[in-house]
């Protein structure tokens, strides 16, 4: 029977990250299903857990007052959703909804948070890992600014 | 041999609104002579009395008494060109430039990189793949476009897709709850998609900022340069060679263009001047 340890380490985020290290991350973690339209987690609330999402798709939505309601991002499988339980105030910014059925695996954050202070090198591996998210998803972000496909834009 | 200078005159036969600003039209020669192009060539496109643009072909190349164009109103001769209805006749010169070359991808896998109305010069380059789908291994259609109602071509991205004969990922920069695909950017789906880089054929047509950024993620992949090719766009006026408009550095769009191998362009692309 596979372990939520197993479900990390065959996940890419965790992947060439020592085993050892992962099954520790493993013990603040459990197995979680979510629904076709269900939320993980609502702008404003605690940022008290991220997801390792195994299959299916998480889409991020932001409210605008007097708009519609925006998706800015979509999170698939061997992505992760959320960093905003690594930097204080540790809230989330925006609304994760699930757009499939999603299975994930849930960290919880401030396990995680107390292991990487007592383990620095664990602790900057896995800063790096979000970091290397945080990079891919601020570039796309760029890149959805200029709003290339626009009329008089180009091709 | 007619005279490239010379436009010929083509009936409108039928125009189909792809989205609010972007129409596809359908012409037939008046002379009944066959245009003949090849993927990836343009056309000088011309409303009489009102002025001539490049336009890339956007149809069938085995259908070759049927000329497709899809065009974009970005002003002044393409409004013009938007606002044509069946029975109308415009002006052709053309088909002019390098093509796709899409042959070159026989045997390997094929990568087709579209970002906004870019998808129209890539589709002639698709539906030469799928007519002779056995020659190609695995076949990939990435799409990126801004919002749902300004997807182009959506019913046969939906074809494609089900039938099996290619994978298709498309991705918008923005979307309303309703939409279930993916929201991001282009360059997001180079590495999820399926392909042997070495053995890769990669077309891309968009915006030059964004064909930049996928050619760099193809290349992270390991698909080499010259098994790159983009679409550039510049200002065509004569389409043979002659007037120098469309000149990028000791290219000529026109006639070089306007499908380059990235090991032809690269540094172009980060020229600034350019």
């Amino acid at each position: 029977m596979r372990t939520v340890a197993d479900l990390l380490i065959a996940h890419p985020f965790f992947a060439d990250l020592d085993e050892g290290l992962v099954r520790t991350l493993g013990r603040c973690s459990r197995n979680v299903h979510v629904s076709s339209g269900a939320h993980l987690f609502r702008e404003g609330e605690v940022a008290d857990q991220f997801f390792v999402v195994r299959s299916g798709r998480v889409a991020l939505d932001v409210h605008v007052p007097g708009r519609v309601t925006e998706v800015v991002a979509t999170v698939d499988a061997g992505e992760v959703v959320g960093w905003s339980w690594f930097v204080p105030p540790y809230r989330w910014f925006f609304d994760a909804r699930a757009v499939t059925e999603v299975s994930a695996v849930s960290v919880d954050a401030s396990c995680i948070r107390e292991r990487c202070e007592a383990d620095p090198a664990l602790g900057f591996l896995l800063m790096q890992r979000v970091a290397q998210v945080m990079y891919q998803r601020l570039q796309a972000t760029r890149l959805q600014m200029l709003d290339l496909y626009q009329a008089g834009r180009g091709a | 041999m007619p005279d490239p200078l010379l436009p010929r005159r083509f009936r409108v036969l039928e125009v189909r609104r792809d989205t609010h600003d972007t129409v596809t039209m359908d012409l037939a020669a008046l002379d009944g002579a066959d245009l003949g192009f090849v993927p990836g060539q343009f056309t000088m496109l011309q409303v009489f009395g009102v002025g001539e643009v490049p336009i890339s072909v956007s149809g069938d190349p085995a259908r070759g008494c049927r000329l497709t164009h899809t065009v974009r109103d970005v002003g002044g001769a393409t409004r013009a060109l938007c606002a044509v209805t069946p029975g109308d006749v415009v002006g052709v010169r053309g088909a002019f430039g390098r093509g796709w070359q899409v042959d070159d991808g026989a045997g390997g896998d094929v990568l087709v990189i579209a970002g906004g109305i870019g998808l129209a010069p890539l589709r002639p380059a698709v539906l030469a793949v799928l007519r002779d789908r056995l020659a190609y291994r695995r076949v990939s259609v990435l799409y990126g476009a801004r919002s749902p109602a300004e997807l182009l071509f959506p019913d046969e991205l939906e074809k494609w897709a089900a039938d099996g004969d290619l994978d298709v990922d498309v991705t918008l920069d923005h979307a309303t709850p309703e939409w279930v695909g993916r929201v991001g950017v282009v360059t997001d789906l180079v590495p999820r998609a399926r392909f042997d880089p070495a053995r890769t054929l990669a077309l891309v047509c968009g915006p030059e900022v964004m064909m930049r950024y996928v050619a760099a993620a193809l290349t992270a992949s390991g698909v080499p340069a010259h098994r790159i090719r983009l679409s550039m766009e510049r200002n065509m006026r004569c389409g043979v060679g002659l007037c120098g408009h469309c000149q990028l550095r000791e290219h000529l769009v026109c006639v070089d263009g306007p499908v380059f191998g990235l090991d032809r362009v690269r540094p172009l692309l980060d020229t600034k001047e350019l």
